[in-house]
């Protein structure tokens, strides 16, 4: 339940007063919401939890965590396993 | 099950744990509070790695198993409801109320979905303002803001047909309780990676203080775990009782301000029951007045219902790290992930089911 996933932000928009990334989990891109880290730029990464970044972190150390809960099968509770579909749920109001 | 040269940093790992070995010098108790650290302990198979003087007990921080059972028979009723929607997080779907669960009211014909997000509740009330459309909002302190920004949108938005029935825990009061108990035999705790991410580690510096006792925030992945230990080992052979932080690269010591402010805004902090546990003063958060309007627990009436768990099973030792899960005679027996009889055999968190994913019990055998 406190697992947090790690992405890659490969855009930032802004919307309602929100800015949301379009974030990348290994094959798979969802909207993240960025409230919470206003430093982070695209080309950052992203510790996400729920839908929503809570911390930024380097990318050597991003992948390696990617690839552990990927191995853990722990993807799927946030929404990112394998039987997820692209750009689904998460979407921004 | 899986073992250290399984690891990808096998090599860290295995000096970590002779680390551990060289420095212990007698037995003590460790207690990991967070339900995805014992995931990660049990699956790689750690404890069993340690030196046998150190001792892991497995703590309360899985918040599908501590949701008061009230709060779930509560969930049920309003799912049961034939104008409510309600949404929820998988996890919570199996967990065991007193009489059903809200995945036999959903296979009844209730209105139950799944969602990932917060975000993915408000897009259902938008999408169906002629439902009344009911969030569980549970978790620690790492979804306490998320879930925040869902009443604060709901209300900016007017957003009329969205409330959340809120079951928020905090995990300083836990430790707390558990350093008070006469019972306790915990020495040092692995404080929870993501939940000091938000929070920040100020908190624990008190609790350190005032019952001498080592902490260390932790990550999630073994190198991490076994490095916690290592720090925790250290500290209590020296006689050392204070706060260190493992997890550099995602907790700094002020914690995440922009999420704790959203946090403030939404939540008050209340007295709350855990499941297992009993009431903890001052250990939950509820919505603020001014978020009436988006309070399921205001909005609609919900009758008190009278609450009964199984006798046999032993879950609120477990999740007070006071018995393991094998300790439990319907543990494999009569209590299965498809069968639970206690929250802590439903959640992938769940010290109980982290023991049988984990066959911890054909071990022991």
């Amino acid at each position: 339940m406190c697992l947090a996933v790690p992405g890659k932000i490969l855009e930032v928009e802004e919307r309602d007063g929100s800015r949301i990334g379009r974030v990348q989990f290994g094959g798979i891109t969802r909207p993240a919401y960025l409230d919470f880290v206003p430093e982070a730029v695209v080309g950052d990464y992203i510790m996400v939890h729920v839908g929503f970044a809570i911390s930024r972190v380097n990318a050597e150390e991003a992948a390696r965590t990617y690839e552990l809960l990927e191995e853990m099968g722990l993807l799927e509770s946030e929404g990112l396993g394998p039987e997820s579909s692209p750009d689904t749920g998460g979407d921004a109001p | 099950m899986k073992y250290i040269d399984e690891y990808r940093d096998e090599r860290l790992a295995r000096a970590l744990a002779a680390e551990i070995s060289r420095q212990v010098t007698r037995s003590w108790v460790l207690m990991e509070i967070c339900g995805g650290q014992t995931h990660t302990l049990m699956r790689y198979g750690i404890d069993e790695l340690l030196p046998p003087q150190i001792e892991l007990v497995h703590g309360p921080g899985c918040p599908v198993c501590v949701t008061a059972l009230e709060t779930i028979d509560k969930a049920i009723q309003l799912a049961s409801r034939p104008e409510v929607t309600l949404v929820s997080y998988g996890d919570m779907l199996r967990v065991p109320g007193s009489h059903s669960d809200l995945f036999r009211v959903k296979a009844g014909g209730g209105d139950v979905r799944v969602v990932y997000s917060p975000v993915d509740a408000l897009n259902v009330a938008r999408a169906n303002p002629e439902r009344r459309v009911v969030f569980f909002a549970i978790g620690f302190e790492t979804t306490a803001p998320a879930n925040a920004m869902a009443a604060w949108q709901a209300r900016r938005e007017g957003l009329r047909n969205f409330s959340m029935l809120v079951s928020h825990v905090l995990v300083p009061p836990a430790i707390r309780l558990l350093l008070n108990s006469p019972g306790n035999r915990v020495q040092a705790f692995i404080a929870p990676g993501h939940v000091c991410t938000v929070m920040g580690y100020r908190e624990y510096e008190a609790l350190s203080r005032e019952f001498r006792v080592p902490i260390v925030v932790g990550g999630f992945e073994p190198v991490d775990l076994l490095e916690a230990i290592s720090m925790l080992v250290a500290q209590l052979e020296a006689g050392r009782a204070e706060v260190e932080n493992q997890y550099v690269r995602s907790v700094c010591y002020e914690g995440n301000l922009p999420a704790q402010r959203i946090m403030q805004e939404v939540f008050e902090v209340c007295d709350r029951k855990w499941r297992g546990v009993g009431p903890i003063p001052q250990s939950g958060l509820k919505l603020r007045p001014e978020f009436a309007a988006h309070d399921a627990e205001q909005v609609f009436e919900l009758a008190d219902v009278a609450t009964e768990e199984p006798a046999v099973c032993i879950s609120a030792q477990v999740l007070q790290g006071l018995k393991k899960p094998v300790d439990c005679p319907a543990f494999a027996r009569t209590c299965t992930p498809e069968n639970p009889l206690g929250a802590p055999m439903v959640s992938a968190e769940g010290a109980c089911a982290a023991y049988y994913q984990y066959r911890r019990h054909a071990v022991k055998a």
